[in-house]
This record gives structure tokens, C-alpha cells and sequence, in this order.
């Protein structure tokens, strides 16, 4: 197993103010799997991720990567291992550092070396090339924007790769470079890809197996042939289903208002 | 198709902003209209649908360059509109609803109040008959509990509550004419679906006119009664909604297939390549008609 989360809770606060962002979250991901987790904002799917890539110290439960249980502190080895990219290619690179200072900044903290061949090879690996290597991020597109974001994560090597809505900020014909793009780096490295997104098309096309979340929990998991056949049972599940279709002219929707919002 | 005279004409509809490389062409003789129905405009970003909406409202300011041979709201000519005239037409003929309810309402006004205001502004009413209006329109909006969230300020109201504030705000003046700017795209899935369910009842009890800009094809394809597909600057093809599947232009099938499928399992999916030719001038637009029997 590649990722193994059991009984993972994240809390905010504490006595009567805690408030439990991802609570008893238990998932195991195999080597070079791709796995989805689905829900709406506030539903803790970020949270998980964020444990997982150790941003945010989980507070009970055990995150197990390659075989290693994380600690409070991860040793820069650990953290080389998993590696995340961000929804918005926007806001998560640095709009005063050219792509080659951005790409060479983890080589540098990892004491890779060869930053010169490394930030070469990884621009090549996203389907770009020496032309784009000292631009500014404003003068790149958004779907460039994204893939100096997945060579910033490769570039490091990692066993792992955390995506969160890598996608939701793009056009749909970019999006569908983007997939393709991780779809060829998972085969071909064999990467564990660990995805979130509120898009269940999106999560199916990448992903055989998939969890839905929602208010911190695991409320399902189900598999991509599973969602398309319609076949689950949790009824936010069903709901969320309904929802990616597009607009249902029977107005059913409104009956949902009366049951309460979601979060 | 539309019923009776229709709402909105607007023929070959230029918006062109001056640049140091030569002026750039946002909107290219766009054509098209409104009547009592639902019209959606797709496009990728920069393929000119929001700057479309824009100039329609009025909005699209210099050195941004507007010239149509018509843009008709019902008998009035939008072009010989003065700022002054724009204004009084802006929330009583025509209203627009903006992405993000965050920006588009004013953070230190309560939210009932921002409904009253424009009750007050175009219809001359007092205090209490537009806080008793706002009430109603908050109501219609399927809000639970209008006094109390009345009171309520932006940063109190989830993003569904402050979409639906909008559109009370957007629809108390009684507008023919609604334009709904990617109005649910910051919004959660299950919310998107019932903030337009809200939106297309309103819309069909009033007899409006909605225009519904989105990037989205799935929703306007299942929320439209027709679809505009815009690309740089130009209406390439349109298609009665329900028919969006048999879309003739390669731009839009080439959208359609890059889209990822529940139940569709590919290894790769088809990405789009653009042909320049599509930059050309064109005529006029594909047009893809639902296959009606005797229609």
C-alpha cells in the first residue's frame, strides 16, 4: 500500500469550540493508484489532502506512506516523497520568479544538484520547452500556468502526487490537456495520484476507486463504473449525481432547500 | 420560438478595445434575439460572451469601442442612451447577476436593505413599502426566515443564500430582461442546481427574457430553450438546446468530446485543435435545430 490513512482525524480548536474538519477517515491506496475523493466546499476532502501531504499535523489516526507512519515532523526525505498541486495556477506560483527560479527552488532545498538539467527535463516532461523557461507567470496562459505547477511537484521525483481540483480553474479544452498530461505521467512513472475535485467526470476519468465526503466524513466510496451505472446509495451521493448532470427542468431541486443546507 | 415582439435585438454588435499592436476585436458582429425564453451563451475564456452581456447593459466603458446597426430593449434604442437614461434602464428594464455574490454586494449594507434600495431607487416607493417588497422578493427566493436574514450582512450569507440575494436585488423592479453572468459557477454543485431552479422560476412566472453566459455546456444545454456558442469574438453556431449533441461547428464538437463522461471511459481524451480558419470572418452563424416533427 501506498497510502494508508486509518481512523485519521483533523480537528480545529479545542474543548467546545473543536470542530472536526476530516473526522475517522480510513482509506488504503495501492502503488501507483489513482484514487478520487469527491464533496462539496467544507466537506473535508482538502483537509485529508493536506494531512496526507503533511501540511496540517493530524490529530489522532495514523497516515502511513510507503510503508512509513508520518510523524508530528517528516524528515526532508519524507516530504520529497509526496509532492501536491494546487486548483489555481494563479495564485500558487510566485508572480515575481521566472519558471526557472520557481522549478530550481526544490532542487535547491533537496540538494538534488544538476539544477540546469533537472529544470530542463521537467519542463520537457509537461510539454514545454526551453522557450518558456524564463518567462513570468503572466505571460504564460492558464493551462501553462498548470503544468509548471506538475513540474514543480515532479521535479522532485515524488512516489506520490496530491491533486487539488488541478483542473476546476480551466477551460475545458485545457482541461483536457491537463488530463491527459496526468493520466501519461501516472503511467509512466507510476505514480500514486491521490485527486479531489467537486466535478464527478472529472474524478472518473482519472480515477478507479473514489470516496465521497461530506461534513468530514466518508459517506460512500464507490468506483467510476459504479457512478456511471448510477449505482449508490448514499442519498448525497444521489444527490451530488444529479447535480453533475446538469439542470433538472422538474424544479426537484427546490425540495432540497427545505431539508436544510448541506454544510 | 419566441413569442410575439421580441425583447432584445441586437444586430452585428461590435466591441473593439484600442491596443499598442492594433485594436483587438473582443465581440465580432454578433446578431441575435430575445424573447420570453431562455437563451444561453458558451464560450472558453476570452471568447467574448461576458463583454457581449457587457455591452448589451451599457457596461462596457471606454476606451472600449461599442457600434451596432441595432440594439433594440423592446421600442428603446440602447445606442442613443445617454449615461443618465442607461441608469434608470439598469434594474427596471434590464438586470445582470454577476459571478460572485462576495464583490457584487456591498459588505457594509444589510443585505435586505441592498433589495429596498433598488425598490426605492426605481419604482419612488417609501421606506416601508420597499422593506415589505424585499420581504416578498426575499420569500420568492425560497429564503426561510426573510426577517431575519434581512438584517443579515454579505459576510453572514453562505454563497447560494448571496446568489439568491442577487437575483432578489436584480428581479424586484420587474426587468423584461435578466443577464446572468456565469451566475453559479462560485457556487457547489448541488447549490448551482437549486439557485437555477429559483432563477427559471421567476424567469417563467414573470415572463422575462433571461440570457444565461456560462462555460459551462452541460448546464446551459439543460437549462436553455436555445444556445449561442461564441468563439473569439464571433457566434460561430446556434443550436436549440436540446439538440447541442448534434452541433455542426468543429469548435463546439471538439468541446463536446474534450468534455470527460460519467459511464465514458477513454484513455485519452480528444483535445481540441484549432483551426485559424475559425478566426475568419464568418457570415453567419451554423444553425442545429432539434429534429421536430411538422414544427
Amino acid at each position: 500500500m501506498s497510502i494508508v490513512l486509518d481512523q485519521v482525524t483533523v480537528s480545529y480548536g479545542r474543548g467546545a469550540k473543536r470542530f472536526d474538519a476530516a473526522r475517522n477517515v480510513s482509506l488504503s491506496i495501492g502503488e501507483g493508484e489513482a484514487y478520487g475523493l469527491v464533496g462539496e466546499s467544507g466537506s473535508g476532502k482538502s483537509t485529508v489532502l493536506r494531512a496526507v501531504a503533511g501540511l496540517i499535523a493530524h490529530a489522532e489516526g495514523r497516515v502511513e506512506l510507503a510503508g512509513q507512519t508520518m510523524g508530528r515532523h517528516r524528515s526532508t526525505a519524507q516530504r520529497k516523497m509526496v509532492q501536491m498541486v494546487f486548483q489555481d495556477p494563479y495564485g500558487s506560483l510566485h508572480p515575481n520568479q521566472t519558471v526557472d527560479q520557481t522549478l530550481s527552488m526544490p532542487i535547491a532545498i533537496h540538494r538534488l544538484g544538476n539544477a540546469d538539467r533537472r529544470v530542463a527535463a521537467a519542463l520537457e516532461e509537461v510539454g514545454l520547452g526551453p522557450q518558456h523557461r524564463f518567462r513570468y507567470p503572466h505571460q504564460l496562459s492558464g493551462g501553462q500556468r498548470q503544468r509548471i505547477a506538475i513540474a514543480r511537484a515532479l521535479i522532485l521525483e515524488p512516489r506520490i502526487l496530491l491533486l487539488d481540483e488541478p483542473t476546476s480553474a480551466l477551460d475545458v479544452s485545457v482541461q483536457a490537456e491537463i488530463l491527459n498530461l496526468l493520466s501519461r505521467l501516472r503511467r509512466e512513472h507510476g505514480l500514486t495520484m491521490l485527486m479531489v475535485s467537486h466535478d464527478l467526470a472529472v474524478i472518473a476519468h482519472l480515477c478507479d476507486r473514489i470516496a465521497v465526503m461530506n461534513r468530514g466524513e466518508i459517506v460512500e466510496t464507490t468506483t467510476a463504473e459504479a457512478l456511471a451505472a448510477g449505482d449508490v446509495t448514499n442519498p448525497y451521493t444521489q444527490q451530488l449525481l444529479r447535480s453533475n448532470r446538469g439542470f433538472d427542468p422538474s424544479g426537484a431541486e427546490l425540495d432540497l432547500l427545505d431539508a436544510g443546507p448541506t454544510r | 420560438m419566441a413569442m410575439g415582439a421580441p425583447l432584445l435585438r441586437v444586430r452585428n454588435l461590435s466591441v473593439t478595445y484600442p491596443s499598442d499592436d492594433g485594436d483587438f476585436r473582443a465581440v465580432r458582429n454578433v446578431s441575435f434575439t430575445v424573447g420570453r425564453e431562455r437563451l444561453g451563451i458558451v464560450g472558453e475564456s476570452g471568447s467574448g460572451k461576458s463583454t457581449t452581456g457587457r455591452a448589451i447593459m451599457g457596461l462596457a466603458r471606454p476606451p472600449a469601442r461599442v457600434k451596432a446597426d441595432e440594439l433594440m430593449l423592446g421600442e428603446v434604442d440602447l445606442r442613443a442612451q445617454s449615461e443618465r437614461q442607461l441608469r434608470r434602464l439598469r434594474g427596471k428594464r434590464m438586470a445582470m447577476v454577476l459571478q460572485d455574490p462576495k464583490y457584487s454586494l456591498d459588505p457594509v449594507m444589510q443585505v435586505g436593505e441592498q433589495i429596498a434600495e433598488t425598490h426605492r431607487t426605481h419604482l419612488g416607493s417609501s421606506k416601508a413599502e420597499a422593506r415589505v417588497a424585499a420581504l416578498e422578493m426575499l420569500n420568492a427566493v425560497h429564503i426561510r426566515d426573510p426577517e431575519r436574514v434581512y438584517a443579515m450582512y454579505p459576510h453572514q450569507v453562505s454563497g447560494g443564500m448571496g446568489q439568491r440575494i442577487m437575483i432578489a436585488a436584480m428581479l424586484i423592479a420587474g426587468p423584461e430582461l435578466l443577464i446572468a453572468d456565469e451566475p453559479t459557477s462560485a457556487l457547489d454543485v448541488t447549490v448551482q442546481t437549486q439557485v437555477l431552479s429559483i432563477m427559471d422560476e421567476l424567469v417563467r412566472e414573470r415572463g422575462m427574457g433571461l440570457i444565461l453566459i456560462s462555460h459551462n455546456l452541460h448546464l446551459v444545454s439543460s437549462f436553455c430553450d436555445r444556445v449561442l456558442v461564441m468563439y473569439a469574438g464571433q457566434v460561430v453556431e446556434i443550436c436549440d438546446a436540446g439538440s447541442l449533441a448534434d452541433a455542426q461547428h468543429p469548435y463546439t464538437r471538439g468541446l463536446l468530446a474534450a468534455l470527460p463522461q460519467l459511464g465514458l471511459k477513454r484513455d485519452e481524451l480528444p483535445q481540441l485543435q484549432r483551426d485559424p480558419a475559425w478566426m475568419d470572418d464568418i457570415a453567419t452563424p451554423l444553425e442545429t435545430h432539434s429534429r421536430k416533427v411538422g414544427a
